[in-house]
């Protein structure tokens, strides 16, 4: 494991992070400013439901890095990514349900509504202590950093990767997704948890704390993408991208390759997780339905669309599939799936790169060796 | 039909007792004098029958209903039918008995209940209902049940036979007991042996009790475990100490029974896995090649039944099975666009594969919702396949879902000796193994991907047309299978037909155990979790391929 000092600042030096960070914090800057100085109803004001528009996709762009994290680095196409991102979204949202008190409907001091509703008369054990910010923080990052940890520790030990792999990802999801629909599971059920009062004693529904919601959210992608660029800089970082391209070579050249995976594949959970709390205030909502396999797949094409691998490509795909989303689903509808499947195909046949992949052909051929994952893996026990 | 003898002890009724005290005399000497004067003007007996019986008292109503049924006459059960249900009544000028047919209004419909011709409307004030009461009218149920188990038809008779059920009283016992002498069908003998002993267990001697207490061991109906249940409770401890005997015998057959019935369930369940994972078997399992819109093809053929059916319509049986051929085509040929389309470009990138196809189930899923309804279709069901086989009273298996599991044992059969035994299958195999080397064989590589793709994508069309007699067609009938055909498929491990066949079986049975105590999703979750686990221990499935062909 790399030491904490050299790791984590090495990115910071590194021309294209600088960049990156640049131009996040000009935008969160620029959108912030827009905000506070334009006067409503002028032409360059950002509205406060744009505000948080915008918060939801930084939200989706943490998401897409991580999920870029193990698939562009580790070779690993998590298709429940989606999963760690509801946990993490879960977790956030049991604080927030603890912290409307006794102003629910039903004006339980502990009880959230829905649990008085199933006639419960206690809380169940594993929502003691999210009254606390501090322990609902960590568990945001602890639930999906677990639940990682033993999925990565079961599946990595006996060498299940590739397709494999992702198919057992996305029956994970699958399957959470039909455990939170049950309302016996204590998490709302279909409904899920709503009706956010306030987070840290901000009031959820003004627009200050929307807006520091969103300068929150800037942030974490910033560090999240650090984190990133840090691991993937690192010599844990060129074993990783040596299993992902060459995994029983590199076993036989004595790595642990599982331990690398699974290092990898928890962190880049744990990210999710954070994606999933930061969304969960700004949204008002989280319920089941982000745990469904089609939300994760879709994070997947954010990031090859981006460009796999480049970690700023997957903030490009995610913030613009999502906006294209938000465009397509006001004017019609019914055509989104249609452009959505479209993206897939085309993304995958077409540019396999990516957009990260159109920006590179311009500039001097590549200097990153890592960036070229779409070549077909090269084929060590062909018969 | 001497035996409605037997039937004479009707009267022994409280009500009947009553009865003899109260009723004048004078009626009854009214009654013997105006039956000549009838039965001069009409010859036949019936008239007579029935003018009898409606100027029966109280008290000799159960001779009346007995003179009609030992008559013989084919009539007789339409008579008390009517009798019982309230439509005999009596013309107030002539004393003509009529049949009613319609009560509704101020003019009533009448017909003659002798020859059965209409007679036109009538005020129902001047008709005179007939009276019967309830004491009377339970009697005449079992009259009635008695006729019914002389019928000739022996659907009648076991009707009549289940009818007794647990309504056996003295009166019928003795002309059941003589109706047991003569041939009957096995399941009518039963059903009346076990009412006669229902009855003996409740009302007869010790022996009679033993007796019966033996019969109804065998038996799984409710009504007699019901009976066994009084006597178990009942005073006396030696009677029930052997009632609780053979109600843990039934308790058991009819847990045999309920297993009998949660394997055939996982068998259907699991047919269907099969069916819908099979195709998918030699996409993803021969070729190698990750299909993710399979179960939209599963959808394609689902909705070419549908077609068909729309097409022919009146004929559903027909269209069933045109879309057999239909349904195997139109997946086919959507299967191969999808390769030549997509899939060739992504020869070698398993991972891009997966979410190119994924892209295209999209597609295709908002194609349906667009182009026909994003609402379930129905697709009707045809006679021959409706309906259920009646192994005991604790057991039926439903027709339909016995189609399904031949039709996905024939298709594996059939995909089985297409794979073994023609070209194609050789040439399918040779490619899988070493693409290189067969095709410097003269084997036409591009060819057989086609062809194989094809084949893969069309078992999926009939996959649907057998899920279409089962489930609802719509637009995400595919999508609820893709998982689970994937982990049929992995489950069964990759490339092997018949660990594919064995996977889904398995699977299906497990689910369904798992269903009554756990929930259905619950069930659910947990066959998913013991997928994960297993394979862990064997990651390459229950069958791994073995050779050279596995590593890759």
């Amino acid at each position: 494991m790399p030491t904490s000092q050299t790791w984590l600042l090495r990115p910071l030096q590194e021309r294209s992070t600088q960049i990156f960070l640049g131009v996040l914090f000009a935008a969160v800057a620029l959108v912030t400013l827009l905000h506070l100085i334009m006067p409503e109803g002028h032409a360059l004001h950002v509205s406060a439901y744009t505000v948080t528009l915008l918060g939801k996709y930084l939200c989706y762009a943490l998401l897409a890095v991580a999920v870029d994290l193990v698939w562009g680095y580790l070779g690993i196409l998590s298709l429940g990514h989606g999963a760690f991102f509801a946990i993490g979204g879960y977790a956030m949202g049991m604080y927030l349900m603890r912290q409307i008190g006794d102003r629910g409907v039903y004006g339980d001091p502990v009880l959230p509504d829905f649990m008085v509703f199933l006639n419960w008369d206690s809380l169940p054990w594993y929502w003691q202590g999210f009254d606390m910010a501090w322990f609902a923080f960590i568990m945001v990052l602890l639930a999906p950093g677990l639940l990682a940890l033993v999925f990565g520790f079961l599946a990595f030990r006996s060498r299940v990767t590739g397709v494999y792999l992702s198919i057992i990802t996305q029956a994970l999801t699958f399957a959470l997704m039909l455990a939170f629909f049950r309302n016996e599971m204590g998490f709302g059920g279909n409904n899920g948890l709503t009706d956010f009062r306030d987070i840290l004693g901000f009031n959820l529904r003004t627009d200050s704390t929307r807006l520091g919601l969103f300068i929150a959210t800037g942030i974490a992608l910033a560090i999240g993408y650090v984190i990133c660029r840090g691991i993937v800089t690192s010599k844990l970082g060129r074993v990783s991208v040596a299993c992902r391209d060459a995994e029983a070579r590199t076993r036989f050249l004595g790595y642990r390759v599982e331990r690398v995976q699974l290092f990898v594949f928890v962190v880049s959970a744990m990210l999710a997780g954070v994606a999933g709390a930061l969304y969960v205030p700004q949204v008002g909502i989280i319920n089941p339905s982000e745990f469904s396999p089609l939300f994760s797949i879709e994070v997947v094409v954010w990031v090859a669309l981006g460009g796999r691998a480049t970690l700023y490509g997957a903030v490009i795909g995610a913030i613009l599939v999502n906006y294209a989303k938000t465009v397509f689903t006001g004017v019609m509808p019914d055509a989104w799936l249609f452009a959505l499947g479209g993206l897939f195909v085309l993304v995958t046949v077409f540019l396999p790169k990516g957009i990260a992949g159109l920006l590179q052909k311009r500039q001097k051929p590549d200097e990153d060796s890592n960036a070229d994952p779409s070549k077909p893996k090269p084929q060590e026990a062909t018969a | 039909m001497g035996i409605f003898r037997w039937l004479t002890p009707l009267c022994l009724n409280a009500l009947c007792l009553k009865a003899l005290y109260l009723k004048p005399l004078g009626l009854v000497l009214l009654l013997v004098l105006s039956l000549p004067a009838h039965s001069q003007t009409e010859a036949d007996p019936g008239q007579a029958l029935l003018t009898n019986l409606a100027d029966a008292s109280s008290r000799e109503i159960d001779a009346a209903i007995e003179a009609i049924v030992d008559s013989g006459d084919p009539r007789a059960r339409d008579w008390l039918d009517a009798f019982g249900n309230n439509r005999l009544s009596r013309i107030k000028d002539t004393g003509q008995v009529v049949e009613v047919l319609r009560n509704v209004g101020r003019n009533w419909t009448i017909a003659d209940p002798l020859t059965g011709e209409n007679l036109g409307e009538m005020s129902r004030r001047e008709l005179d209902r007939v009276n019967i009461n309830n004491a009377i009218r339970g009697k005449l149920e079992g009259v009635l049940a008695m006729l019914d188990l002389y019928s000739d038809d022996p659907e009648v008779q076991e009707k009549a036979a289940e009818a007794m059920m647990g309504k056996v009283n003295a009166s019928v016992v003795k002309p059941l007991t003589k109706l047991l002498e003569r041939d009957l069908p096995g399941p009518v003998r039963n059903r009346i042996e076990e009412s006669v002993a229902i009855y003996q267990l409740e009302q007869g001697d010790a022996e009679a009790q033993a007796q019966a207490i033996t019969v109804l061991t065998g038996s799984l109906h409710s009504n007699a475990r019901a009976a066994l249940n009084n006597a178990a409770v009942g005073d006396d401890p030696a009677l029930a100490a052997r009632a609780q005997e053979a109600l843990v015998s039934i308790e058991q057959k009819l847990k045999m029974n309920r297993a009998a019935e949660t394997l055939y369930f996982g068998l259907s369940l699991g047919s269907v896995l099969v069916l819908a994972a099979i195709g998918l078997a030699i996409t993803f399992g021969v070729m190698g090649v990750i299909n993710m819109a399979h179960g939209e093809l599963i959808m394609l053929g689902a909705y070419t039944t549908w077609g068909m059916q729309q097409l022919l319509p009146g004929q559903p049986g027909l269209a069933l099975i045109l879309s057999i051929p239909a349904g195997f085509l139109v997946a086919a040929l959507a299967g191969i666009a999808i390769e030549r389309s997509v899939i060739q470009h992504l020869k070698g990138r398993p991972l891009e594969t997966l979410l190119a196809t994924f892209g295209v189930s999209l597609i295709l899923q908002q194609l349906v919702r667009t182009v026909i309804s994003p609402l379930n279709r129905s697709v009707t069901t045809p006679e021959w396949m409706s309906g259920s086989l009646v192994i005991n009273g604790a057991l039926s298996l439903t027709l339909n879902r016995m189609y399904v599991i031949g039709f996905a044992l024939v298709v594996f059969a059939g995909l089985m000796l297409i794979m073994r035994k023609t070209r194609l299958g050789l040439e399918v195999r040779a490619v899988t193994q070493n693409r290189a080397m067969a095709r410097s064989m003269g084997i036409r590589a591009t060819r057989v991907d086609i062809l194989t793709f094809g084949l893969g994508s069309g078992v999926a069309g009939l996959a649907g047309v057998a899920l279409s007699q089962i489930t609802n067609v719509g637009p995400n009938l595919g999508q609820n299978y893709i998982i689970d055909s994937f982990m049929v498929v992995v489950f069964g491990g990759v490339g092997n037909l018949w660990g594919t066949l064995l996977a889904g079986l398995s699977l299906g049975t497990i689910n369904q155990i798992l269903e009554p105590w756990a929930g259905s999703v619950l069930a659910k979750i947990m066959v998913l979790v013991l997928i994960i686990l297993f394979i862990q221990k064997r990651p390459k499935g229950l069958f791994p391929q073995k050779g050279r062909a596995a590593e890759g």
